[in-house]
């Protein structure tokens, strides 16, 4: 085993098992962090695959953004913790279709390319890489600069509540601590909060 | 060109260690040329002038009882200062504090790596350091911190888009990721006779929102808003003590060092400096030299927003990262991009440059400062959005400002 | 190591994040679980961008993260809006379109 080998399954199974807690994780919070964890192991994984530039942009947007961004909405809507958060139902099933999913993607893909190595380059400069954006794939590369925007205009858009609109206001927006709260009390605020917002709903419809 | 293993650890050991020292002095020199701006004295017992007051401090807060309260989320609790210690760290690893030095047969660079992508580094470590804020104003479980850590990671994430546009104009101009490379680039003649090409002129727009920008990301006054003491306490680091506070501390004396450190390479022209004709032997000390001194200003700088500035108010404060620096910054990319091309296709002569430079700099200036002057004050905080949720009004208020100037919110009596 | 591992490792974080869409309520979890499959999809691609030895993967990558930021943008302020107005982020109360 080389060293890239050594990183990458160490990374790999960092990633692995961030994403299971993230999947598992009662505490919402926990799972966001775990979630952020993740993110960055995948930028860990792609450091062995001589991806450096793809690395530090994926810790760059998901790592410092998104994820970061995932958080505020925890918080903003007060994230129910406990019993709920995992739902028992389809268990099984879920883990089936996921397990039977995961059976044929890695049978095909070894079948395809299990036995091919690594290719052994550098992998691309960067200047190669910004040459292939803005010479090769230049027409996507503006398209996404116009999608961008218009997530922007669309979140502030969306993000902007006017009085009087639709849907009754709640006026103070608690924001979730990290101490696990009394399940009860929880209970008694949902079932408030959705009588009374419930009420409009219908009204709407 | 094989290394023995040892100069690279010795490079990095070496580096690391300039940027600890540079912080414990830095700690010992804020409080005294703020106290000297308010006519008192500062620290001035241990050792002369003081100066291991640093040390005494330190060693005082390693000893004291470090308290963890009992509703924190424990594992979270202790990880949020190590995350913002070690980011604030790493970023120096880019950072060249000198040119080549030739000791012992060996050849130094004064890096401890040189990344091909060294600028995008720095910008991730800066969105990690975001998570220390975030992640101990979540885990102390309490409202202050949790404000303080909302405000401030939110503010850091506004202002890093605004950085890193100022950062994108000066990797167009430079045409590189390499941090090495940005400072070759600026050691050409520059394009006013007898001024040197650095990046602080051509790019005067991107260097004025970095600076803007890298003190609200150090969180420093007067944007210190996340452990703003009149309105909240302490901030995201209330519930902290003892070590663990330390560790908070450190990494904000430690960001002003490295935020001073980054904007010399990228629009300073790094370790470049005039060597005065010195024999070899003797002529590598003056890139270090210059480097520090260059990076000493803007430590000052610092230091002297800090003792001379109120603090600033929240909605004032996003307004102008949303609505002035990221414009700003936007289109100075634009236009050194423009500029880039121009260039490529055979150039302007030097006169026009400079003409549409100053004219791009007073229609700059007008956007600023004469907007600001015909629209009355009072409108803009009638309609400031509602940024941070769960914000109660008193929390705004101004005034708070003037308790900024005593020291015990940095240094714990 | 063979490229194919890291095809292995993507499938599994794939069907994770397949488990966490089927399994979690939350919408905002869902999200997450979005995102991780999304992440898996990178991965592969950067892999496969090391086995041509090409930069066109790492360029497909490169999209893809910018298209998931706008994604998240968009989704994260669509789910807020329907905390405000519907009181609870479980994705199996909101029926108002089911007919």
């Amino acid at each position: 085993m080389t060293g890239h080998d050594v990183v990458f399954v160490l990374v790999g199974l960092l990633t692995a098992g961030g994403a299971v807690l993230t999947v598992t994780s009662k505490n919402l919070m926990h799972a966001a962090l775990f979630f952020a964890v993740t993110l960055g192991g995948i930028a860990g994984v792609f450091l062995p695959l001589a991806a450096d530039f793809l690395a530090l942009v994926q810790i760059v947007v998901y790592v410092g953004a998104v994820a970061v961004l995932f958080m505020f909405g925890l918080m903003l809507t007060r994230a129910p913790i406990g019993r709920e958060a995992l739902d028992g139902q389809n268990r099984g099933l879920a883990m089936a279709v996921a397990g039977g999913l995961f059976v044929v993607l890695s049978t095909l893909v070894i079948g395809a390319f299990g036995d091919l190595p690594t290719a052994e380059v550098t992998g691309p400069r960067i200047d190669d890489l910004g040459i292939a954006i803005f010479a090769d794939w230049v027409l996507p590369f503006e398209v996404l600069s116009m999608l961008l925007l218009a997530a922007l205009i669309g979140a502030i858009v969306l993000a902007r509540r006017e009085t009087g609109e639709s849907g009754e206001e709640l006026t103070v927006t608690r924001i979730e601590m990290a101490q696990d709260r009394d399940p009860d009390a929880l209970e008694r605020e949902q079932a408030a909060l959705t009588s009374g917002s419930g009420g409009d709903g219908e009204e709407h419809a | 060109m094989e290394q023995p293993l040892w100069v690279p650890v010795l490079q990095a050991v070496v580096v690391f260690a300039y940027y600890l020292l540079i912080t414990a002095v830095l700690i010992w020199a804020e409080r005294r040329v703020v106290a000297r701006m308010q006519s008192r004295l500062g620290p001035n017992r241990v050792g002369p002038f003081g100066i291991l007051q640093t040390l005494v401090d330190g060693a005082k807060m390693f000893f004291k009882e470090d308290i963890t309260p009992g509703m924190v989320n424990k594992v979270i609790y202790n990880l949020a200062p190590l995350v913002g210690v070690i980011a604030g760290f790493l970023v120096v690893a880019v950072i060249p504090i000198g040119g080549e030095v030739t000791l012992f047969g060996e050849t130094f660079t004064l890096v401890v790596a040189d990344l091909s992508i060294g600028v995008l580094w720095i910008l991730a470590l800066s969105s990690i350091h975001v998570y220390s804020v975030f992640l101990a104003g979540w885990a102390s479980n309490s409202p202050y911190p949790l404000l303080g850590g909302i405000r401030s990671s939110a503010q850091m994430i506004s202002y890093e888009i605004a950085q890193g546009l100022a950062v994108a104009s000066v990797v167009i101009y430079a045409g590189s990721l390499r941090v090495s490379d940005i400072v070759a680039a600026q050691s050409g003649p520059g394009f006013i006779d007898g001024v040197p090409a650095w990046y602080a002129i051509p790019l005067f727009p991107a260097f004025l929102v970095f600076v803007i920008g890298m003190v609200a990301e150090a969180g420093r006054p007067p944007f210190d808003l996340a452990e703003a003491e009149g309105e909240l306490v302490g901030g995201f680091n209330t519930e902290y003590s003892g070590m663990r506070f330390g560790m908070f501390m450190l990494a904000e004396f430690m960001s002003v060092v490295t935020m001073s450190a980054i904007v010399v390479p990228l629009f300073l022209g790094g370790p470049a400096g005039p060597t005065f004709g010195l024999p070899d032997s003797v002529a590598w000390v003056m890139p270090i030299l210059w480097f520090f001194l260059k990076m000493v200003g803007f430590i000052f700088f610092f230091i002297l927003l800090r003792g001379a500035m109120p603090r600033y108010r929240y909605d004032k404060l996003m307004n102008l990262g949303w609505k002035v620096l990221i414009p700003v910054a936007l289109v100075w990319t634009l236009v050194t991009a423009t500029f880039v091309l121009i260039e490529e296709a055979g150039g302007l002569p030097a006169g026009t440059r400079l003409g549409l430079a100053v004219a791009a700099a007073v229609i700059l200036l007008v956007l600023l400062f004469g907007g600001r002057a015909s629209a009355p004050d009072t409108r803009s905080v009638a309609k400031a959005p509602d940024i941070t949720a769960g914000r109660t009004p008193a929390l705004d208020e101004p005034g708070s400002a003037d308790l900024q100037a005593t020291d015990h919110q940095e240094v714990a009596p | 190591m063979a490229i194919g591992y890291y095809f292995i490792v993507s499938a599994l974080l794939f069907s994770i994040g397949l488990i966490g869409v089927l399994l979690r309520r939350n919408a905002i979890v869902l999200f997450m679980c979005i995102e991780l499959m999304l992440n898996s999809v990178n991965l592969t691609l950067a892999a496969a961008a090391r086995m041509w030895g090409g930069p066109d993967g790492q360029v497909f990558v490169f999209f893809v993260i910018v298209v998931a930021a706008a994604e998240a943008v968009v989704g994260l302020a669509l789910i807020v809006n329907l905390y405000f107005r519907r009181g609870t982020l479980d994705v199996d109360v909101p029926q108002l379109l089911r007919w």
